[in-house]
């Protein structure tokens, strides 16, 4: 039951323990204390919008830096990645396996703002060996909703 | 001249008397439906791809009249995986253009003038004139809300005649979401073999069952040798625009069906053909993923009915409900064009499906959560204004 409220949640985070009771045929209540269980294990992180920020007026720029570490002793990747996730301009931090250890995903108004956030607060850390750094142009699909390309219900209203 | 020209028997299907409100259901706009039966999901992209692939890797000629048999093959496997039904892929299966032509060629290939095929009621709107067409007349045989429109031994006994030569049956069922299971189908099983009535079981909603296991009439004992299975890929694969069906049963029957479909048709589309070799062979997670999916908004559909003071019994198959709207005053059709002009919700008049319909209403939940939400919401409004209107009306 868990693995499922959550699937449903993780579409569309907007419906109500009684609608997702409805939707597994199990009672509100149970729904709600699972909620409850969810969110104090850290389970449920957050509740949040998708939003295709290039339909709006807001100007940023988004990159994906991937940066080499060496890890430390007694703690590995994890104390290295857990600073760097600390600045506010950092989105996501995630351990890879391969050419790189972490990918990190800053925003910034603009690239000068991303450009300083490397070389000032990135590249000087520490245990930091190199830094790649990607631009994002254009995003096409993200948590699984496409930004384009949806094909429109051209289904008649009525067919037998 | 045109008087002349066309048969008795295709004049004699009257066009159904609520066409009028389909074109104005389908003409208007800003229509919040739920009204089609066919899934909203896309075929999956796999699937797409390799019909894609096929048409610029392999042939674009036809395949052998009964479908390429590699396609049989895996037809074959998939009915005995699935519905532990057994059929040799060589002379036992026959690939069609959808499931609705399959349905055709057995009634044209077994049919007599005047032979009486029955057909359980509430009923899919295509196996009455396609009876009629192959000379055969169509026996409606009412199932009922009551028996969770189960067609019960009894019923089915009561319209049985020396003439009776087959039974067409679809389970799950369209309207009505109905299923039938083992012990339903024992049931009519007995009558069937004892009056020798051969069965066409449309099985094409086989995949789209909930909190049940879909059970076949032709894996009962003695029942393979007098059923034909017709299923396809259009509702379980969401592959509606392949016109994709097949058919797999009796020898004989199937060289027969084959002859028709031989000279008729030719073959089933090549493209097509591919595209559903690999969705029997690479695509299966994909209909869980699905199926998981309805039966959540299955579950919301029954209980926004019941939460309106419908009675609305529980489907277990396919992807409608089929509230029961008798209560409100108006009959089924009147029900539908007034809900569509107040509240620009497009849903079917139960009437559509035959005399036994009268009352219901059939609601497809092929559609996003969001849109049923919004259309509960609307039909709820309008139940509410016309009891009230009702209730001022008889004080």
């Amino acid at each position: 039951m868990r693995i499922e409220i959550l699937q449903i949640l993780e579409r569309d985070s907007r419906l109500t323990p009684a609608e997702i009771g409805v939707m597994l045929a199990i009672p509100q209540e149970e729904v709600e204390a699972e909620l409850e269980q969810l969110r104090e294990e850290n389970v449920i992180l957050g509740y949040h919008t998708l939003v295709d920020w290039e339909k709006t007026s807001r100007e940023f720029v988004t990159a994906q830096i991937e940066v080499k570490v060496t890890p430390q002793r007694d703690f590995g990747f994890d104390q290295i990645a857990q600073r760097i996730a600390q600045f506010p301009e950092v989105q996501s931090v995630f351990l890879y396996s391969g050419d790189f250890d972490l990918s990190v995903i800053v925003e910034g108004k603009t690239i000068k703002d991303i450009a300083a956030f490397v070389s000032d607060k990135l590249a000087v850390m520490d245990s930091v060996e190199s830094c790649k750094t990607h631009f994002i142009l254009k995003k096409y699909k993200q948590n699984g909703f496409l930004f384009e390309g949806n094909e429109a219900d051209e289904r008649p209203a009525i067919l037998l | 001249m045109m008087e002349n020209l066309l048969n008795k028997r295709i004049k004699s299907i009257s066009p159904s008397g609520i066409r009028k409100f389909f074109d104005i259901a389908n003409q208007m706009e800003n229509v919040i439906s739920l009204g089609v039966g066919e899934p909203d999901f896309r075929t999956p992209w796999h699937v797409r791809a390799a019909a894609v692939q096929s048409i610029e890797q392999k042939g674009t000629s036809y395949t052998a009249n009964a479908g390429l048999l590699e396609l049989r093959k895996a037809i074959s496997r998939y009915l005995e995986d699935r519905f532990q039904l057994e059929y040799n892929p060589e002379n036992q299966i026959l690939v069609t253009v959808g499931a609705s032509e399959a349905v055709d060629l057995a009634l044209r290939a077994i049919v007599e003038e005047g032979d009486e095929i029955l057909i359980p009621e509430p009923t899919y709107v295509s196996y009455l004139p396609s009876v009629v067409l192959a000379g055969g007349v169509a026996v409606p045989v009412p199932t009922y809300e009551s028996r969770s429109f189960r067609l019960t031994a009894e019923d089915l006994e009561k319209h049985i005649t020396p003439r009776t030569k087959a039974i067409v049956m679809c389970y799950p069922n369209n309207p009505t979401g109905a299923v039938m299971e083992l012990s339903d189908l024992k049931a009519i099983g007995e009558v069937l073999k004892e009056h020798d009535i051969f069965v066409i079981s449309d099985e094409i909603y086989s995949e789209l069952v909930y909190g049940i296991t879909h059970t076949s009439i032709a894996s009962l004992p003695g029942m393979a040798e007098r059923t034909l299975v017709i299923n396809g890929f259009s509702k379980s694969f969401a592959m509606t625009g392949w016109r994709l069906g097949y058919a797999a049963g009796p020898v004989e029957l199937l060289q027969a069906m084959t002859k028709i479909h031989q000279y008729a048709i030719m073959c089933a589309p090549t493209m097509s053909q591919y595209a559903g070799l690999e969705a029997l062979e690479n695509g299966l997670s994909h209909v869980k993923t699905m199926v998981a999916e309805y039966n959540q908004r299955r579950r919301v559909m029954v209980d926004g009915f019941r939460q309106m003071g419908l009675s609305c019994f529980e489907p277990q198959g396919a992807f409608y409900v089929f509230p029961r709207i008798s209560d409100l005053g108006l009959s089924s059709d009147e029900f539908c064009t007034q809900l569509l002009q107040e509240e620009r919700v497009a849903v079917v008049p139960g009437i559509a499906f035959g005399a036994s319909g009268e009352g219901f209403i059939r609601c497809s939940y092929a559609y996003s959560l969001d849109s049923i939400r919004e259309a509960l919401r609307r039909i709820d409004r309008f139940v509410t204004h016309r009891r009230r209107v009702s209730s001022n009306a008889a004080n």
